[in-house]
């Protein structure tokens, strides 16, 4: 039980529970769509950017397991005025906390605040797409990739 | 009232004993192996056979004239007798080694599928395995013949009535599903044949989930051509049967080219190989035949009615334990459905009940089961999926209970 806790964590319950900035952003200059074949999960992501990049809003509609509903919650509140390349610099640091074979470091865990709470799915390489697929999808929005991404 | 003749009952501890991967830990917890509708375990029997060949008797079969060459031979084609014994076919010549059930039905949807022409109709039903869509949806595209789809009840059942409506002389093939993969449900293949005969079509009998729980009668059935999967009948992966009329496969042109499918080669005619060979182009997997006996050999050996009525009573015990879980659906309730329990929970995706139940040493399958228009009838993106075999007991049932009840916990 206590490594399912690692996993399933008060945190990754609660936004998979009831996710944050889950709405439609009527507003939204970016936009793109993500699905995760393999499993069905679907996400769909609105972003508003300023001129100089800086995200505005940032918020998702879709279904999916708790994992990928958590982190995508989660990835919205923390993105929500972050400028353009700091926001890159996060998701590439989110992505690799889930997929790299290194342990991360102590101090990639510090820089990823909150969401180290996520390295728990590392033991857990069949559900490493489940917590990406939101992080890959605004990474589309914000390079204004029409296609939907696909985490195949 | 006269007793039915007893069937001896199947001891499934002297079974489990029997299958070497199942005595390990995972995550600390002893595996409980629950996903027998993907890939069954295999006896150490199965693994003896195709290991002894490899030792004893390895070499190229149907070509050289040396001793190791004849008795592979021998035991390739000795195989293929019991396969014939096992689905009651008439004749050696009528069984087909192939790769498994998908290769078996894109044999027949390239082979046969050259008598199909433009506003023809291939009749399947909404139950199948996408290995059961996309061969015939392909055929379509290529011929401009159209695919029609039989519906099923909330039960997970073949609505009778709506798919003989669907019959008529444009049927030229129909091709349905045995036993549903993610719902379990049991279709009568013997009255969908005898129906599909009476219009003219041709019936393929999808057979991957049915071999390891039912006794199953070719001819009883009357299908035209039966395929299944090795792998899902404790055998090794990478063969499978197609079985096929003899009269259909005579007039059915070869669909793969190569060495042993001929008789006769020139550069102005080849001459094809007699029955079945002429649709076993190239060296075929040696072993797998092999491993596949050795299978057939062990669930004979237990007894297919033995093997069902123990299935059963997991099947009737599970239902009911998960069903007293809160918020626990059961998908696919269809009468006489065999050896699988689909659910869903509510508030939680299938994944994490996998996840979860994994980590507490319990195999299951969450997803679609490559039957993706199953869960749009349902409304559902996916299930979690416990399918049972031979070896599982009653004790594997309570470990998967208790896994589950955990995930309501950890959900709750
Ligand atoms: C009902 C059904 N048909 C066909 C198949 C395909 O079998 P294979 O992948 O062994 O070819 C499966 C396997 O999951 C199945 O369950």
């Amino acid at each position: 039980m206590s490594e399912l806790r690692d996993l399933y964590q008060e945190v990754i319950l609660d936004h998979g529970k009831n996710p944050r900035n889950f709405r439609v952003a009527e507003d939204a200059n970016r936009l793109a769509n993500g699905h995760n074949p393999l499993c069905g999960d679907k996400v769909r992501i609105y972003a508003r950017t300023a001129e100089d990049g800086t995200i505005e809003d940032v918020a998702f509609q879709g279904a999916g397991c708790a994992i990928s509903q958590a982190s995508t919650s989660m990835m919205t509140q923390i993105l929500k005025g972050k400028g353009e390349a700091e926001a890159r610099e996060l998701i590439a640091r989110f992505v690799r906390l889930i997929t790299d074979r290194a342990e991360p470091t102590d101090d990639e865990l510090e820089a990823l605040g909150k969401l180290a709470v996520f390295a728990g799915v590392r033991e857990y390489p069949n559900r490493a797409k489940c917590a990406t697929l939101g992080w890959h999808t605004v990474s589309a929005a914000l390079d204004r990739a029409d296609d939907p991404v696909s985490t195949e | 009232m006269t007793a039915a003749p007893a069937v001896k009952p199947l001891d499934p501890t002297k079974v489990r004993a029997e299958i070497p991967i199942l005595h390990q830990e995972i995550r600390g917890n002893p595996l409980v192996y629950l996903d027998n509708a993907a890939t069954t375990q295999k006896p150490a029997a199965v693994i003896d056979a195709v290991a002894d060949f490899y030792r004893r008797d390895n070499a190229n079969i149907h070509r050289g004239v040396h001793t190791l060459s004849q008795r592979a031979t021998d035991a390739y084609e000795g195989a293929r007798g019991r396969v014939r014994g096992f689905l009651g076919a008439a004749e050696d010549a009528e069984i087909v080694f192939v790769r498994g059930a998908t290769e078996g039905i894109n044999l027949v949807a390239n082979s046969l599928g050259r008598s199909i022409g433009a506003g023809d109709e291939i009749l399947i039903s909404w139950m199948e395995h996408h290995s059961n869509i996309v061969p015939w949806q392909l055929l379509c595209e290529r011929t401009g013949a159209v695919l029609k789809v039989a519906p099923i009840d909330d039960t997970g059942a073949l609505i009778l009535e709506e798919f003989e409506k669907l019959l008529s002389e444009r049927t030229k093939v129909v091709a349905m599903v045995h036993q549903s993969n993610s719902l379990g449900t049991v279709n009568p293949v013997r009255e969908i044949t005898e129906r599909a005969h009476a219009v003219g079509a041709k019936v393929l009998i999808d057979g991957a989930q049915a071999t390891s729980h039912r006794a199953v009668d070719v001819r009883e059935i009357g299908c035209d051509f039966y395929v299944t999967s090795a792998h899902k009948m404790f055998g090794p992966s990478g063969i499978g049967v197609l079985y096929g009329r003899r009269a259909l496969l005579e007039e059915m042109p070869p669909w793969q080219g190569g060495g042993d499918m001929i008789l006769t080669v020139t550069f102005e005619k080849t001459e094809y190989n007699e029955l079945p060979h002429k649709f076993e182009a190239g060296t075929p997997h040696l072993s797998g035949p092999i491993g596949l006996a050795a299978a057939i050999d062990w669930i004979e050996a237990l007894g297919l009615d033995a093997i069902a009525a123990h299935e059963d009573d997991l099947l009737r015990y599970g239902t009911e334990a998960l069903s007293e879980i809160p918020g626990v659906t059961i998908v696919g309730t269809a009468p006489g459905k065999s050896s699988v329990l689909s659910f869903t929970m509510d508030g939680v995706h299938p994944h994490d009940i996998g996840t979860i139940v994994d980590q507490e040493g319990v195999a299951i399958r969450t997803g679609h089961h490559c039957t993706q228009p199953v869960m749009d009838r349902f409304g559902i993106p996916a299930t979690a999926r416990a399918s049972f075999a031979a070896y599982n007991t009653r004790e594997d049932v309570d470990a998967l209970v208790r896994a589950v009840r955990k995930v309501a916990e950890v959900f709750a």
